[in-house]
């Protein structure tokens, strides 16, 4: 059975995604620059995907910046209020140690660039908390930016209540909500969110674009320069079909919502009662403000990667956090920031679920993995160790 | 391209002398379970032939591999031989591995060689400590314990 359970990394395309882009792709191929009337077909369908997008959020279709993705959304939005901020002696960002890198790396080149940057520590259940955020603002604070939901663990951030926080002390508020968007609702108005991230891919359209939502009046610093595309403010020949299928896969997503997160939830909470019964496992993040989808889980004496590895031959994809998968020294950062020790961290495993799971194959990975987790420890030095009493069970 | 050889993949679904010895002539354990890898070498040593040999360990696939390997090229060969076995002579034997994976193939060397002094030592078998000097391995000089 194939199992896919990876839809906090990608997801496919969904059946009205793509029936809506393709004519872009055959009949309706004009550049939404040009003038003639086959051009400003494309440009229509780039408005009215604008509108749509514009209005699953409650922002104005003006608000709405068509980008590659999510990364370069949260490159943009960060050097925009950092560019504006620097303008008035504003030099200090509020952010998270579990942000997604694509917001580390630019706080970082920021950095060097002479800003100051506060990275909050979330609370062990993965979740920031306001009076943390309240405690850090500074005169010069120029920017807070927290994300929506984490995509690791899956934990909800108490996304309106720092906007009501920010928006009372005027500093800006982005939000990388990548792992929110079509997910959870989002109203930028309702939440005062100044700025906001989304990846289309996340929620059933194609890779390579997404949005950024900046409130009327934020000015954008461009990232990408060249023609006047997108107001002047990312220049390159719109992805007309990608951002087609983009608005008709977060309308679907969004006028689904419930009835999704209702599919999704049972099949959630199963995988992780039934897998909270492998001895010495633990459940990563608060259970209470949490994503529909995402399962996080530490099993102690055993690694991640090679627990994927015979995952995949069992026909599951799913990803974990350790070192060996990240290709880098160090355990997931998000894992470390609320609190694992290395040897934990190093034997996690995420299952991310969407409405195009069943409960078969969710009984298949419940069969599976306890089963694959019992011959990785009876392998394991380390697991042997552990039940000698050599060393001492952390979880 | 996959991740992983098929050799690679073979010796991690497969893993030969797996398991433990329990009446082991040399036990050697290295790595850290902090940096995500541990290996165990269990060898038999009969007439300075190592006979059997087994091993555990906790890490990713190539940790894996890379010790179901270095069992399989030191087993039947005599003590002094298993000492030269090198990391490139395990990763050449698996038909390569991913540049970030060759820190794995190091660390079954050192398992093997651990094995062997614990041998030595527990036999009262002299030998030059210069030996056993530890090897460089920038993974575990990166990972912070």
């Amino acid at each position: 059975m194939f199992v896919y359970a990876d839809n906090a990394a990608t997801t496919c395309v969904s059946k009205a995604a793509l029936d809506a882009m393709l004519p872009y792709l055959t009949e309706q191929y004009g550049n939404p620059s040009s003038l003639y009337s086959f051009g400003q077909k494309a440009k229509e369908a780039l408005e009215a995907s604008r509108e749509t997008i514009a209005r699953c959020i409650n922002a104005d279709p003006k608000e709405i910046t068509f980008t590659s993705g999510g990364s370069e959304a949260d490159n943009q939005a960060i050097v925009s209020a950092a560019r504006l901020g620097a303008r008035k002696g504003k030099k200090h960002i509020i952010s998270t140690q579990f942000e997604h890198h694509a917001v580390l790396h630019t706080l970082n080149r920021l950095e060097k660039e002479g800003f100051e940057v506060t990275l909050l520590d979330p609370h062990p259940d993965g979740v920031i908390l306001v009076e943390d955020v309240a405690n850090a603002l500074r005169d010069d604070t120029c920017l807070v930016t927290i994300m929506f939901a984490n995509n690791e663990i899956g934990t909800v951030q108490p996304i309106a209540e720092i906007g009501a926080l920010c928006r009372e002390r005027k500093v800006l508020f982005h939000t990388d909500a990548v792992q929110a968007a079509g997910h959870m609702p989002i109203d930028v108005k309702a939440m005062n969110i100044d700025m906001l991230s989304m990846s289309g891919h996340k929620f059933h359209a194609p890779k390579g674009v997404g949005v950024l939502y900046a409130k009327r009046g934020t000015v954008l610093t461009n990232i990408i320069d060249g023609g006047a595309q997108e107001r002047g403010k990312r220049a390159g020949t719109e992805n007309v079909a990608g951002i087609v299928a983009m608005a008709a896969a977060l309308k679907e997503s969004c006028d689904n919502m419930e009835e999704n997160t209702a599919k999704i939830i049972p099949m959630r909470d199963k995988l992780f009662s039934e897998l909270s019964k492998i001895p010495h496992s633990k459940i990563n993040g608060s259970l209470e403000h949490h994503v529909p989808g995402t399962v996080n889980m530490c099993f102690e004496g055993i690694e991640g990667e090679s627990l994927l590895l015979m995952l995949d031959d069992q026909g599951i994809c799913a990803s974990s956090g350790s070192a060996c998968t990240s290709g880098s020294l160090d355990p997931s950062h998000v894992l470390l920031s609320i609190g694992l020790p290395h040897e934990v961290a190093h034997g996690s495993l995420r299952l991310s679920i969407g409405e195009y799971n069943n409960m078969e194959q969710i009984d298949h990975i419940i069969e599976v993995v306890p089963k694959v987790v019992e011959y990785l420890r009876s392998i394991s030095p380390v697991w042997d160790e552990l039940e000698k009493g050599e060393l001492k069970h952390l979880i | 391209m996959a991740l992983y050889s098929d050799k690679v993949m073979d010796h991690f679904r497969n893993p030969r002398n797996l398991g433990k010895l329990d009446d082991a002539d040399g036990i050697g354990e290295v790595g850290n379970a902090k940096c995500g890898d541990i290996m165990r070498m269990y060898i038999k040593v009969d007439d300075g032939i190592i006979t059997d040999v087994k091993f555990n360990t906790f890490g990713c696939g190539s940790a894996i591999a890379t010790s179901s390997m270095a069992t399989e090229l030191i087993k039947g060969k005599p003590v002094e031989e298993a000492l030269e076995l090198s990391n490139k002579a395990v990763v050449e034997a698996l038909d390569g591995l991913p540049t970030h994976k060759i820190h794995c193939s190091v660390l079954a060397e050192e398992a093997v060689r651990a094995a062997v002094k614990d041998y030595y030592d527990k036999n009262g078998i002299a030998y030059d400590p210069e030996m056993f000097k530890e090897k460089d391995d920038p993974h575990e000089a990166g990972c912070e314990v």
